[in-house]
């Protein structure tokens, strides 16, 4: 790891104004992406600036028709959460699913967001569930946030506060465990809502999408039958030696099934 | 009491001439020089083992680091440095994380807890001897954070089944026993964990 200096943020208004005196800056929050990168030396802050200890960043509110998640929420935290796991348990199921126990103790849901791992698990349910995140300064609806792999809408030292969901009719997650790193080959998030069915796709490649024949396909019925024959076109899907992109492809269509019947 | 690890200072490549200005601080007080300018050196205060230690560091100092070289408790093992193998598992708040995977500085005011902290005296905890009766271990180099990410499963699911103790070891890795061994300890020293305060 090379040298940076560090901060202990006392306010969302200090981290950002840090950010912006800093020459090459990055938040921490769990750091479950940010220690690994510095670890192998593949980034090189100036400053790290810790916002992981504020109070108002942190915890699950229930909202009648929607959960709040603070951003630095821990996995484990969504995964354990009474509420949660009674209005939509497919988020708990899924966040109870990423990494390892250890990692879920520390990760958290808006490093996640700010990330956007194209194999991440958590920008499919925030697309599948058409959520909306909430920065410092502006909220951003699921549909305009993820710009493709590692790419967002948020700007340059802009912070994500919470992302709000709205509690769907029903929803599901279908995960195919990479064997290796056990991150998502294929993940598909489906979620029945109040604007009608959502197909949310991670892991194959170019980033979180959704999937609109098969919304179209669920809207009139909502069964694993409805999708079955849809294929999704592979052309820009990563191919490598854990998969090919025309089984990633075929994978969706099988995850989407489970996470229908889930 | 406060412990200082000053003496340790240079072991941890660190020129004392360049050290922070700030005086040692009490437990629980904030983290000098952390805000404002920031800065590339920090004193860490935290309570490990239930003894209360402070220390000096370089920013980057990861808390395995801290554990291993400052404090000199070695137990704690570093394999593959990126968050992936476990060896490094301790207690941070009663939870079980990985050490190589935060820096010293994130766990300020911390009460953590390591393999060393675990018997009572000559006595083993139950967890530690569960994997001695029942050899859930070759070379053992897994085994510290085996024992820490086992006990973090059992104060939260007191009776796991075989599957669930499976699942729980996705982020412990053994490259030796093919697991078998570890299950069986783990199974055994929830069932002796049931007999603790």
């Amino acid at each position: 790891m090379y040298k940076f200096k560090y901060h202990r943020t006392s306010s969302l208004n200090e981290a950002r104004s840090q950010f912006g005196s800093c020459d090459e800056p990055r938040y921490i929050a769990g750091g479950m992406t940010l220690i690994p990168a510095l670890n192998l030396r593949l980034d090189r802050p100036s400053d790290v600036l810790d916002i992981g200890h504020l109070d108002e960043l942190r915890g699950i509110q229930d909202d009648g028709d929607t959960i709040s998640v603070g951003a630095t929420t821990r996995h484990a935290e969504v995964a354990k959460s009474s509420v949660v796991q009674s209005k939509i348990p497919a988020l708990a199921k899924l966040a109870g699913g990423i990494g390892d126990p250890l990692v879920r103790n520390r990760g958290t849901i808006g490093g996640s967001l700010a990330n956007n791992d194209p194999s991440a698990d958590y920008p499919s349910a925030v697309l599948g569930l058409g959520a909306t995140v909430h920065t410092d300064s502006r909220t951003i609806a699921a549909d305009d946030y993820f710009m493709g792999a590692f790419m967002t809408a948020l700007e340059e030292g802009e912070i994500i506060t919470k992302i709000s969901f709205p509690v769907p009719e029903t929803a599901g997650y279908g995960r195919l465990a990479q064997p290796a790193s056990r991150f998502p080959l294929i993940g598909v998030f489906v979620a029945k809502t109040s604007s009608g069915p959502r197909v949310a796709v991670t892991g194959a490649g170019p980033g979180v999408f959704r999937v609109e024949e098969m919304e179209k396909a669920l809207s009139g019925n909502w069964s694993a039958e409805a999708i079955k024959d849809i294929a999704v076109n592979s052309d820009e899907f990563a191919s490598d030696i854990h998969a090919s992109a025309e089984y990633r492809a075929a994978m969706i269509t099988v995850m989407a099934g489970r996470a229908i019947n889930s | 009491m406060v412990k200082l690890f000053k003496s340790l200072f240079g072991a941890s490549g660190v020129d004392p001439k360049q050290a922070p200005t700030t005086e040692s601080t009490a437990e629980g007080s904030e983290v000098s020089q952390a805000t404002g300018a920031g800065s590339d050196h920090v004193t860490v205060s935290m309570t490990v083992n239930g003894e209360a230690v402070t220390g000096e560091v370089e920013a980057r100092t990861r808390l395995v680091q801290f554990i291993r070289e400052n404090l000199r408790l070695t137990g704690t093992h570093i394999g593959c440095d990126t968050s992936q193998c476990g060896a490094c598992t301790i207690h941070m708040d009663g939870l079980p994380i990985k050490s190589c995977g935060i820096l010293a500085v994130q766990a300020d005011g911390a009460d953590i807890v390591t393999i060393e902290g675990l018997a009572n005296g000559e006595e083993l905890h139950p967890m530690q001897e569960a994997f001695r009766e029942h050899h859930g271990l070759q070379c053992g180099f897994c085994t510290p954070g085996m024992v820490m990410s086992a006990i973090g499963l059992v104060n939260e699911n007191p009776e796991p089944t075989e599957k669930e103790i499976r699942h729980h070891l996705e982020g412990n890795i053994c490259r030796c026993t093919g697991y078998h061994n570890i299950v069986k300890s783990i199974a055994a020293g929830a069932e002796s964990m049931k007999g603790m305060k």
